[in-house]
């Protein structure tokens, strides 16, 4: 890549002005999409010595600095506990173990990537994004924004969840984009469905999550109602990768999977 | 710029360009057994272990090694002919040139799993494409190696 720089900052006062100085400066988090996308910049700048490549836990929070590995994510025995390890489960079919060794978190969320994996898993976690300036911004109002290329990502935070969840990714080979993916949680807060890779970027299912919340038993007729309503709100459409009726076939099959499996774990 | 490193266990600078990869820097001072497949990060035979751990040469920058240390095949040369061996009993070796990055992924497997299942192994391994000779005999020399005490 074409660079006439690559920085190190010592502070983070210090990477966001090297950031804001010029456009075609960039952050490099991982550096995995990077090598894809970006064909030259002015200055690279590098977060490694700012210390944002920790997991911290405490009692009921979950903080992952936004230069943790997607292999650290998947491998941490608090996230593979948290909501029945969604986000270890979602990182875990990312590519080989060699790419989630370098890809990070901050890159996978700042990268907006609609095939994104993490996307449905962090929205029913109703994780919140930690900027440098933005301070705290929910990650499904950060998804509806528009991109945030002059701040700093420095952590992404959810609650320790109790509950029961469910992911699934659909892709062809292990080592392709997902076709589809989806994620759903149950806890004290109640039920929450994301789907993404649509191809659009992954969204909550709030009609449908409200519908279940309100349903005081889950049958065959509800679950065909709350398929009905992520298929409205959810919208689908053909790419490369598959058909708009074959997403909505694959929602309807894997919501309702999903929520069994859910319900299973409950009881 | 100068990045010192250590590969192999020796200590090494580099010079390199700001945005220079790893695999072009690694190639450039003759460590050819970090071969180029893909260049996007997707065929896995450019890996080589970063503090020991599996990484893509291809998609990390030199600048970003300062420090750390890079282990080739030729740095695990025994565990590699070891697993070479259990390779030719069951004929899973037909070109050879995803066995440097193989074999250093399947070596940092060994280290990291204690009694992987075959399928904990095939997920550990996907990423390492191979073109030529296939997975099933690849699978069966490699759950050997893994038994192996000696």
């Amino acid at each position: 890549m074409f660079v006439s720089e690559y920085v190190k900052p010592t502070t983070l006062e210090e990477a966001y002005q090297q950031l804001i100085k010029d456009k075609t400066n960039h952050i490099i988090a991982g550096g995995a999409w990077m090598k894809l996308t970006l064909k030259s910049a002015s200055h690279l700048i590098s977060l490694e010595d700012l210390d944002l490549n920790r997991i911290l836990t405490t009692n009921d929070m979950i903080e992952i600095g936004s230069m943790v590995t997607l292999r650290e994510i998947e491998t941490n025995e608090h996230i593979k506990n948290c909501c029945s390890g969604i986000l270890s489960l979602a990182c875990h079919n990312i590519m080989g173990i060699n790419v989630r060794n370098i890809a990070t978190i901050g890159g996978s969320v700042m990268g907006r990537l609609a095939f994104s994996d993490l996307y449905p898993a962090l929205l029913v976690l109703d994780a919140t994004l930690v900027f440098y300036k933005a301070g705290e911004v929910s990650f499904a109002d950060f998804l509806k924004s528009p991109k945030m290329d002059t701040d700093i990502l420095l952590c992404v935070r959810f609650a320790k969840n109790q509950g029961k969840g469910y992911f699934r990714k659909v892709a062809t080979t292990a080592l392709d984009f997902a076709i589809l993916n989806l994620a759903i949680a149950h806890s004290e807060q109640g039920w929450r469905i994301s789907v993404g890779a649509t191809p659009y970027v992954a969204s909550l299912a709030t009609s449908a999550m409200s519908y279940l919340n309100e349903s005081k038993r889950i049958d065959e007729v509800v679950m065909e109602q709350t398929v009905q309503l992520v298929l409205e709100e959810i919208p689908c459409t053909d790419n490369i990768r598959a058909s708009k009726e074959y997403r909505e076939q694959l929602i309807k099959a894997y919501i309702k999977r999903g929520i069994k499996k859910v319900i299973e774990h409950v009881d | 710029m100068l990045i010192k490193t250590i590969v192999n266990n020796e200590p090494k600078t580099f010079v390199c360009e700001p945005g220079e990869y790893l695999l072009d820097t690694l190639r450039k001072n003759n460590y050819l057994s970090v071969r180029r497949g893909c260049d996007n990060t997707s065929c896995g035979v450019c890996t080589v272990l970063l503090n020991g751990k599996p990484v893509p040469s291809c998609s990390v920058f030199t600048a970003s090694v300062e420090g750390k240390e890079i282990t080739t095949v030729e740095g695990i040369q025994a565990e590699a002919e070891k697993l070479g061996h259990f390779f030719g009993s069951e004929g899973a070796d037909q070109c050879g040139f995803c066995n440097p990055s193989l074999a250093l992924t399947v070596y940092a497997m060994k280290r990291e799993l204690k009694h992987p299942t075959e399928q904990e192994v095939r997920e550990y391994l996907v990423g390492n494409l191979c073109r030529c000779t296939g997975y099933i005999q690849q699978e069966r020399a490699i759950m050997d190696y893994l038994e192996d005490e000696s």
